[in-house]
């Protein structure tokens, strides 16, 4: 299953491996189950909550005022951030960056556990980063780290993440806020 | 392309470093005027590169990236050598082909975008290295220029297969012997502008980056030649200092010596590629 924990720097860290696929439509994956989506935003936000310097990476599909629904889900995604706590570090495009990142500022998806490493990021969330590098940066992360990993997705997913969050939208991101919201008044925080 | 993905969400901008704020901000975008006198003040395309110190090159990427005159829909189409390892940092779209057939990919691009965006004009280049356009991709660099695409081929020529490790390229110089050609080159190096032109290119220039004005002007014409009239071809010599055993400071003095020789300042056009830059030129693009 898709453990949380390094891999081991498996040559396969892929959950496909492990028989995992993406949720059906109106579902989530959390682990190696598929679940209803409420349960799965809890529990996504229960970590983000409760782990160690949890940090938001938003990608350029939210970064970039390209259309409204990016306009207004980088709205959202300063309002998650502070609903959470979170730090934001974007990943603004994927090119490989020479000489090296700046781990503090920013995340690269062809390492993003350098800035895992250095800010002992233990939960995050990728949004509006595009699938095919979404599925790259997971899958290191997945074998290099023992970061909480959930995805919220605008398409099918990702099995490479803790948590899937499919399809999501402004709707579905103002739903996942307000569970947020009810989570941590639960934890009293 | 629209402008909007370059703008940043107002939302988020705070967590943005300043050198993609300045891509919004201070980058040339939607300026058919730009050249290289921006360099000094706008936020140049290439952030930084991966090419060897003081690598004449780099300073030919420059000028070009800084020359385009529509970067927001310029596609470049790249090829194996010491050129692809610069464009994973460019802010272009770039397409690394494999070894030889950048000119086939390109023609195919090009064909594409002008069947999706009949309204739009997108200009397509190939850039590579002397052994992906004139020794293992001489047939489709050929190829290209016979069916008369409308794409601008430039070529780095540094005379050799540098980044590994010295083998002589058909643009060695007759004579030249090399880490991997102790005997010296056998035969005389390739005349690619001449072949150009016997090929069909409305537009052919050869010349060194010494002069980063005269760079400029030769890709306007022939990105603008290539847009109405048929392919144009570019010919910039790039020594590899490191190859020819010049110190990192020695590239520009190199340049300056063989335009005097074989890289003698050469410009070529057809009555047709003529006509396009003269209006141009009456437009103030070039």
């Amino acid at each position: 299953m898709a453990e949380l924990g390094p891999s081991g720097y498996s040559p396969y860290p892929v959950a496909v491996y492990e028989n995992l696929l993406n949720p059906p439509p109106g579902k989530a994956l959390m682990f190696n189950e598929i679940v209803d989506e409420e349960i799965a935003m809890r529990e996504a936000a229960k970590a983000m909550l409760t782990r160690d310097n949890p940090t938001i990476f938003p990608g350029p599909q939210v970064l970039y005022a390209w259309n409204e629904e990016a306009r207004e889900k980088a709205r959202l995604v300063r309002k998650m951030a502070e609903v959470l706590g979170a730090k934001i570090i974007p990943m603004y495009d994927y090119r490989p960056k020479y000489p090296k990142i700046d781990p503090e500022r920013e995340i690269n998806p062809n390492h993003p556990n350098l800035t895992i490493w250095h800010n002992n990021i233990k939960a995050c969330i990728f949004i509006g980063v595009h699938c095919h590098y979404a599925n790259v940066a997971l899958k290191i992360i997945r074998a290099e780290t023992d970061c909480f990993t959930i995805a919220m997705c605008g398409m099918a997913g990702h099995e490479d993440a803790m948590i899937t969050l499919r399809d999501q939208h402004t709707e579905e991101i103002e739903k996942f806020i307000r569970i947020a919201e009810e989570v941590k008044r639960e934890l009293g925080k | 392309m629209s402008f909007k993905i370059f703008k940043i969400n107002e939302d988020l901008k705070e967590f943005m470093p300043q050198e993609i704020i300045d891509l919004e901000e201070k980058a040339t975008w939607g300026n058919p005027k730009r050249g290289v006198m921006d360099l000094p003040y706008s936020k140049e395309l290439l952030e930084e590169h991966s090419l060897c110190a003081g690598c004449p090159e780099s300073a030919a990427f420059r000028y070009i990236l800084a020359s385009l005159p529509n970067p927001e829909d310029t596609i470049i189409v790249n090829s194996t050598g010491c050129t692809s390892l610069v464009f994973p940092h460019i802010a272009l779209h770039t397409v690394h082909s494999l070894f030889g057939n950048q000119s086939a990919i390109a023609s195919g691009i090009k064909r594409t975008l002008e069947w999706r965006f009949p309204d739009k004009v997108k200009d397509v280049i190939v850039l590579a290295g002397d052994g992906a356009v004139v020794d293992i991709g001489l047939d489709c660099t050929l190829q290209a220029f016979f069916r008369q695409e409308k794409i601008t081929t430039i070529c780095f020529d540094n005379e050799v297969y540098a980044n590994t490790g010295g083998q002589e390229s058909g643009m060695t110089v007759k004579g030249h012997v090399f880490k991997m050609a102790p005997k010296g080159k056998q035969w005389d190096k390739v005349p690619m502008w001449q072949l150009a032109i016997d090929s069909g290119c409305h537009y052919v220039a050869r010349l060194t980056v010494s002069s980063p004005k005269r760079v400029e002007q030769v890709i306007k014409k022939a990105i603008y030649v290539a847009r109405e009239v048929g392919p144009t071809y570019v010919h910039l010599y790039t020594p590899c200092i490191l190859e020819i055993g010049l110190n990192s400071d020695d590239g520009l003095e190199e340049m300056r010596r063989t335009d005097k020789e074989r890289f003698k300042f050469f410009e070529y056009m057809t009555d047709a590629a003529k006509e396009v830059i003269e209006r141009k030129k009456k437009e103030g693009l070039i």
